[in-house]
């Protein structure tokens, strides 16, 4: 595939790059990207992705563009109120970059239909903001072999980590099972800054880029949490035997994927 | 007489910065290690810019050459990293 004059323009800040180069720009034009919620966090990854020129980008969301998510969802915008959330997504992501094919899937996941959604994907981005979907997320990756990017947002803070098979923790090695019902409020509850959505989901598209590059460190064995009121960044280290764990260890227990039941007032 | 064999030429002298190095630099990745490229560029900004881009990539500027009519013709051996 040779480059036209237009896209060596529209890249042309990509190839100058040593890490990127003609080379690399081809990979993310052949790249596929499934990012799970086009909320807070889908939101800029998807945007991001696009601009870059991520070839193919799948987006996973039931809902509808609600007022109160234009705070922080910024591929949506006021005119969209009223659509599902995947078209107003793909419209945007569209408009950015027509060397884009978005595939839009209007549900939520669950056991019955994940491994099929993630299955022509390279990496995944988790942007949902519910602990059954966080599990069943990782689960599926785990059981599927496919990388993904967890993350999470509430108030001022957010945290990251990487999953890659065969190369470090999971999230279930360090979050373990879902906490109790309503015990961990919703950002639908406890409020989330809109700019956290951009600091913690354009890490995940980053995440995404190196790893479609093949290019620097991924944060995978670590947990990269934000507080933006103290303007901390911290990454731990996580511990590198995995062998226990109960999906992605030697001896897994949990050989089928789980819908978890969501706490009462949850929603995107 | 000239030591070298050229395998691809480009011309950047239709575009302006950064496409002018893009391009070169396009040109260059579908080259093998040790292959020589001619590039066409206008007098100016790309020929004080692209030869010193093109170098710091690592590869070898074995000449510049004018063609007398405000363009110039770089020769480049692609050294693979």
């Amino acid at each position: 595939m040779a480059f036209s004059n237009e896209q060596l323009e529209r890249y042309s800040r990509h190839i100058i790059l040593k890490e990127v180069g003609a080379k690399g720009q081809k990979k993310l034009l052949n790249g596929k990207v499934l990012i799970i919620g086009a909320g807070g966090l889908g939101a800029p990854a998807a945007m991001y992705l696009a601009a870059a020129g991520v070839g193919t980008i799948g987006i996973v969301d039931a809902d509808e563009v609600e007022l109160s998510n234009l705070q922080r969802q910024i591929i949506h915008a006021t005119e969209d109120l009223g659509k599902a959330k995947v078209q107003s997504a793909r419209e945007t992501m569209e408009r950015m970059n027509p060397d884009v094919t978005v595939n839009p899937y209007r549900v939520f996941v669950d056991s019955h239909n994940i491994l099929k959604l993630i299955e022509d994907y390279d990496f995944i981005i988790d942007g949902t903001d519910n602990f059954p979907a966080k599990f069943l997320i990782n689960d599926a990756c785990v059981m599927a072999k496919k990388p993904f990017s967890h993350a999470g947002i509430i108030r001022f803070k957010g945290q990251l980590m990487t999953y890659v098979p065969g190369q470090g923790p999971c999230y279930r090695c360090v979050f373990k099972n879902p906490p109790p019902k309503d015990v961990v409020p919703t950002c639908k509850q406890a409020g989330v800054i809109g700019a956290m959505g951009g600091v913690i989901g354009s890490l995940q598209a980053m995440e995404a880029i190196k790893y479609i590059l093949g290019v620097g460190d991924l944060l995978t064995g670590y947990l990269l949490t934000y507080d933006a009121l103290k303007m901390e960044f911290r990454k731990i280290k996580l511990p590198e035997n995995t062998s226990g764990c109960a999906v992605c260890g030697d001896y897994p227990t949990i050989t089928e994927l789980i819908d978890y039941e969501q706490a009462e007032c949850e929603g995107i | 007489m000239a030591d070298y064999v050229i395998d691809d030429e480009i011309d950047i002298t239709d575009v302006v910065c950064p496409v002018t190095f893009v391009k070169a630099k396009v040109a260059l990745e579908e080259l093998d290690d040790g292959q020589i490229l001619a590039v066409r560029m206008n007098d100016g900004e790309p020929v004080q810019n692209v030869p010193r881009s093109i170098k710091e990539e690592g590869h070898q500027i074995l000449k510049l050459l004018s063609n007398e009519d405000g363009t110039y013709t770089l020769i480049v051996r692609k050294v693979e990293e």
